[in-house]
């Protein structure tokens, strides 16, 4: 079986440098849930924020002068590439003064950076969308392109699960990406609260409530690395091949573009090589600890 | 008797005093001269002015974990090889500020971008740091001028170098098994092969033969072309050891889970100290400093070690927790990945990660018992050669 190559890449914007990030506004803060935000960003000098294109699944560097910079991943429309999302959840000190900043303020922006997911590929085939947590905001841009282009693909279904109901991540968004039946939305918890009526526990038990047709399904997954590794691995076993299993990877970056080695993942960057990669081009170092 | 112009390719003779001339006329090209200085008992590379502050009349007993600096022939100038500093340092220096800025009216105001980089001339580049430059180039050069080291490539770019070929092997050298040395083949100005006396001069680009034609060279004697051979063949065959690089290349594929890597983590204390030395690691991090009244913050980018714990942590913890991965994931990086990564060798073959492991951990004879063979006890691997020819 052959398989075509995965699509270039959008080169990442530089000044003098590519290490020098571009400022950009916090034009509006969303909450998403008690950790969890999207800001909306606005490159400031207009012609850098008129040419800046990215492809879903791509990520910037964020910077804030003074902390430092981390790896986002960016959540909105490519198609509104001017209005850049990245859903951020406070883990560390950049996400945090990230958050403290809120409306108005500036932060330093490099990318975009990386391999993001193949979504020409995609075309006339079943898509299956897992999503784990904070793993749901670099598919969104995903999500966004099945909508406006629903005819290109067949049975879309996105699979979703998260701690607790308020803990779901655009939960607004949800019900109106299922409406008319454009996609299935199925979404899980691993703890309930009065009031769901939903499924209970681990996203993957939510593949029992699916048909997969292993012959013409592509899986993205985007989730922390058990949920990556069991999903890879149970749709390995429903039979759908290594080649059409995407999975998206999360390491320490600190470059964006394969120059500072932090991400290195056996011979790959996950910067530049990923952060999607297709299961068959990791299969042998993917299950290895530490590697 | 006509001034000789030898031309690329072609060789030359340079009485010992033609240093000093070789080095003023590299001055007055404007470059900075960086040369092999004796400073706290090691050799390393410093800007030298005049002839008098190269190291001269030493050798080095290098053997893992040991460094030694012994008194010599005091006519000759290059009876050592490399010491813990390469060029790398100053192509991309340890510590190098990426820019500063401050924080006004809701915009970045820079107030520095990255410096510009220095025109170097160096005198007395090894082989094996031909190579390990022709393999940091492939790094630094990204697909695209943003991905792109536009530091480290300028400084490349305008730099001269004055190879010497290596008579004098260290006992940790093994260049000549990955074909590296000891002799320059490409990637020079100049070449010098030390003689007594004189050095035979090799031309290696347009430059070299600009500045050669500059110098006083006499033409070569067969008989002289043929010494510098013969000092070479026995340079090769006095290499203290030795690596087949397909053959660790494959090991290293085949061999991620492999008792062995144990066995090295119960030596190696992750000091990092091989990385720090390897004229191939090209890892670094980024850290801000702040300027305490508020108004600016300075961006610097530093060299960093893989054996690090911070290296590879995430929100989940460290990748690589234990000592075993952090070993393995160098050595998988030197010899093995960074072929897949860049197409090159991250290892050339200078034996400073030997040299410089406080505990004398041998990347050849880990290779040997990943390989399922027993280490070579140290004592019959061959010691600093002592002969002269």
């Amino acid at each position: 079986m052959t398989v075509s190559a995965l699509p270039s890449r959008p080169q990442p914007f530089c000044g003098l440098d590519t290490m020098m990030p571009l400022p950009a506004r916090i034009l509006s803060v969303r909450e998403e849930n008690f950790n969890t935000r999207t800001f909306q960003l606005e490159i400031i000098e207009p012609d850098i924020r008129r040419a800046y294109r990215w492809q879903p699944g791509q990520f910037n560097m964020l910077y804030v002068p003074g902390v430092g910079e981390a790896a986002i991943s960016i959540s909105s429309d490519s198609e509104q590439p001017q209005l850049l999302e990245h859903t951020i959840r406070v883990v560390g000190s950049v996400t945090r003064a990230i958050t403290r900043m809120g409306e108005g303020g500036v932060v330093g922006l490099r990318g975009p950076f990386g391999c993001g997911w193949p979504i020409e590929l995609l075309r006339g085939r079943d898509v299956v969308i897992v999503g784990g947590g904070i793993g749901l905001a670099p598919l969104r841009p995903v999500v966004y392109h099945v909508l406006r282009h629903r005819q290109h693909f067949r049975r879309v279904v996105l699979l979703y699960g998260c701690r607790t109901p308020a803990d779901r991540l655009y939960a607004h968004e949800l019900a109106q990406w299922t409406a008319g039946g454009s996609i299935d939305v199925l979404v899980t918890v691993d703890n309930a609260t009065p009031g769901w009526v939903g499924p209970v526990g681990v996203v993957m038990k939510l593949l029992q409530r699916i048909k997969v047709n292993a012959d013409r399904t592509s899986v993205l997954v985007c989730g922390p690395r058990i949920l990556n590794r069991v999903a890879a691995w149970q749709f390995l076993q429903s039979h759908v091949p290594p080649e059409q299993v995407y999975v998206s990877l999360e390491r320490n970056m600190h470059c964006g573009f394969g120059r500072c080695g932090h991400c290195q993942y056996g011979p790959k960057f996950v910067c530049k090589d990923g952060p999607v990669f297709r299961f068959s081009d990791i299969a042998d170092i993917f299950a290895k600890e530490e590697v | 008797m006509p001034k000789l112009q030898p031309a690329v390719g072609q060789h030359g003779v340079l009485p010992k005093d033609g240093l000093a001339n070789l080095l003023r006329t590299l001055r007055q090209d404007g470059y900075t001269v960086m040369g092999p200085t004796v400073e706290r008992d090691v050799i390393v590379l410093q800007p030298v002015s005049s002839t008098e502050q190269l190291a001269r009349g030493l050798r080095d007993q290098q053997q893992p974990g040991v460094y030694r600096l012994k008194p010599a022939d005091p006519d000759l100038f290059f009876q050592y090889v490399v010491g813990p500093h390469g060029p790398k340092r100053y192509l991309f220096p340890p510590i190098q500020q990426l820019f500063a800025l401050h924080v006004r009216q809701g915009d970045f105001a820079f107030d520095a971008g990255p410096p510009q980089p220095p025109k170097l001339a160096f005198v007395g580049l090894r082989p094996c740091e031909l190579a390990a430059m022709a393999s940091m180039d492939r790094v630094f050069a990204g697909q695209s001028r943003c991905e792109s080291d536009v530091y480290y490539l300028q400084a490349r770019q305008q730099m001269f170098i004055v190879a010497v070929n290596c008579t004098h092997p260290a006992g940790t050298c093994f260049c000549a098994s990955m074909n590296t040395g000891p002799q320059a083949r490409e990637g020079f100005d100049l070449a010098l092969t030390e003689m007594r006396g004189a050095f035979l001069v090799r031309v290696g680009s347009a430059r070299g033969a600009q500045v050669a034609a500059s110098l006083e060279l006499q033409a070569p004697t067969a008989a002289e072309i043929e010494l510098a051979e013969l000092k070479l063949d026995q340079a090769r065959e006095h290499m203290g050891r030795k690596l087949d690089r397909d053959e660790a290349r494959h090991l290293l594929e085949q061999n991620i889970e492999h008792p062995h890597w144990d066995e090295v983590a119960k030596r190696c204390l992750a000091c990092g100290n091989c990385t720090m030395v390897c004229p191939t690691c090209f890892c670094s991090s980024v850290s801000d400093a702040n300027d305490l009244t508020g108004g600016g913050v300075s961006r610097t980018r530093l060299w960093e070690s893989c054996y690090t714990h911070q290296f590879s942590y995430t929100t989940a913890g460290p990748v690589r927790s234990t000592i075993r991965a952090r070993y393995r994931h160098w050595l998988r990086h030197k010899l093995c990945t960074m072929w897949d990564q860049f197409g090159v060798s991250g290892c050339v073959g200078c034996g400073r990660c030997i040299t410089w492991c406080p505990v004398g951990i041998d990347l050849t004879q880990e290779i040997v018992a990943l390989r399922g063979g027993s280490p070579i006890q140290p004592a019959e691997l061959s010691p600093n050669v002592e002969s002269e020819v």
